[in-house]
């Protein structure tokens, strides 16, 4: 129906889109750990030394390991598998709070206690209004 | 079939369509605004700043479908040998490389309450970025050669490259940890919105699409004019 030239060129293109989506994943492949923008607590768990450089953890605060001493902000960050502890002082954002999302930035002191320079809020993809909110809430 | 475009005929229907486009453009974007910004309720979390979704997620989605169509056209034009797609897409462009902007300033807007950051070197939000840098690569190529096979060529090889990014800001806050939340909307299993928030959505998807529209007849009345000036009574 079509003429060689053009069964050419559809080969080509194809062969070009596969080779190219091809080497994206192996460079995103052996980039992984640069791609994440943060590591759970399971994944400190498992490393085999503590890094000095800045890292990012993040997880769910757990419910209430929320603590203030003098200017510090204590809390715990979980993915409910493996814990660690989290020291801050600065600005939080608004949406910080129990049972919500968050990721710190800062250094690891050891594999239980991290030092937090910055903290973000992680929202989750639910959107709803606050009387739905309520209802389930009831359930 | 493909090879009888009439520059005539297609600008006698593009020519006119403007208007009625932008006339549907104001109803369908006045309705959005007025569901996004006084109807629809606000978040029992971001309260208000959900309203910046409104705009965000529609300018993400639009700006991503552009670049695929712009992808899929650049293709069957090289394959089949027709100049028309290629003006089709390279006049679909300036609208995908506006809602992306808005797109990450939309976010950026909305990252720092909710985050606490206007900007997180995510997966996400990177790959948004780069999609961008295409769309003004893309942009620039039309502007640098003067040869028409030249640009053809060259704005073709810009998108296939370009296409690759697209699945991976798709699936990028499904295969890596990011800040940014994952997808909300699912066709097959339940979406995590409330269908008060999805109706704002939709419209205003509409609104944007309609705009895209809208900008591409412009521009394409333009390409249709440049041939009409060169004496070529063919595309």
């Amino acid at each position: 129906m079509y003429g060689r030239k053009v069964k050419l060129r559809f080969f080509f293109v194809l062969s070009v889109l596969f080779i190219l989506a091809f080497s994206a994943f192996l460079i995103l492949k052996s980039l992984e750990e640069n791609v994440i923008y943060f590591q759970s607590p399971s994944e400190i768990k498992s490393l085999s030394e503590i890094e000095k450089k800045k890292i990012r953890v993040g997880g769910m605060v757990k419910g209430g390991s929320i603590s203030i001493q003098a200017t510090d902000l204590k809390f715990v960050i979980t993915d409910f598998k493996n814990e660690i502890n989290v020291v801050y002082s600065g600005a939080i954002p608004n949406l910080f709070e129990e049972g919500k999302g968050v990721v710190a930035e800062g250094f690891l002191k050891d594999k239980n206690f991290f030092l937090a320079t910055k903290i973000l809020a992680k929202h989750d993809e639910n959107y709803m209004p606050p009387e739905v909110k309520a209802a389930i809430e009831e359930k | 079939m493909f090879k009888y475009f009439q520059p005539n005929k297609i600008f006698s229907v593009t020519s006119r369509a403007p208007k009625y486009v932008f006339i549907l453009f104001i109803t369908v974007l006045s309705i959005g605004l007025v569901e996004s910004l006084i109807l629809s309720p606000e978040d029992y979390k971001q309260s208000h700043s959900v309203r910046i979704m409104y705009v965000h997620v529609p300018a993400a989605w639009i700006t991503l479908g552009i670049f695929s169509s712009m992808t899929f056209l650049s293709i069957i034009g090289y394959i089949f040998k027709i100049r028309n797609f290629f003006l089709i897409s390279k006049s679909l462009a300036p609208s995908g490389l506006v809602f992306n902007i808005i797109a990450l300033v939309t976010g950026s807007i909305w990252g720092k309450p909710t985050w606490g950051t206007w900007w997180a070197w995510d997966a996400r939000i990177t790959s948004m970025l780069i999609l961008g840098l295409f769309y003004i690569m893309y942009l620039i190529v039309w502007r640098i050669y003067e040869d028409d096979e030249k640009a053809f060529r060259m704005s073709s090889i810009i998108t296939i490259l370009g296409i690759i990014n697209v699945p991976i800001i798709k699936y990028s806050v499904d295969w890596w940890n990011t800040l940014h939340q994952s997808s909300s909307i699912n066709i097959l299993a339940k979406s995590s919105i409330h269908s008060s928030m999805l109706l704002p959505l939709v419209i205003m998807t509409a609104a944007f699409a309609l705009f895209s529209l809208l900008i591409f007849l412009m521009k394409y009345n333009t390409e249709l004019i440049k041939i009409k000036n060169k004496g070529l009574d063919r595309l």
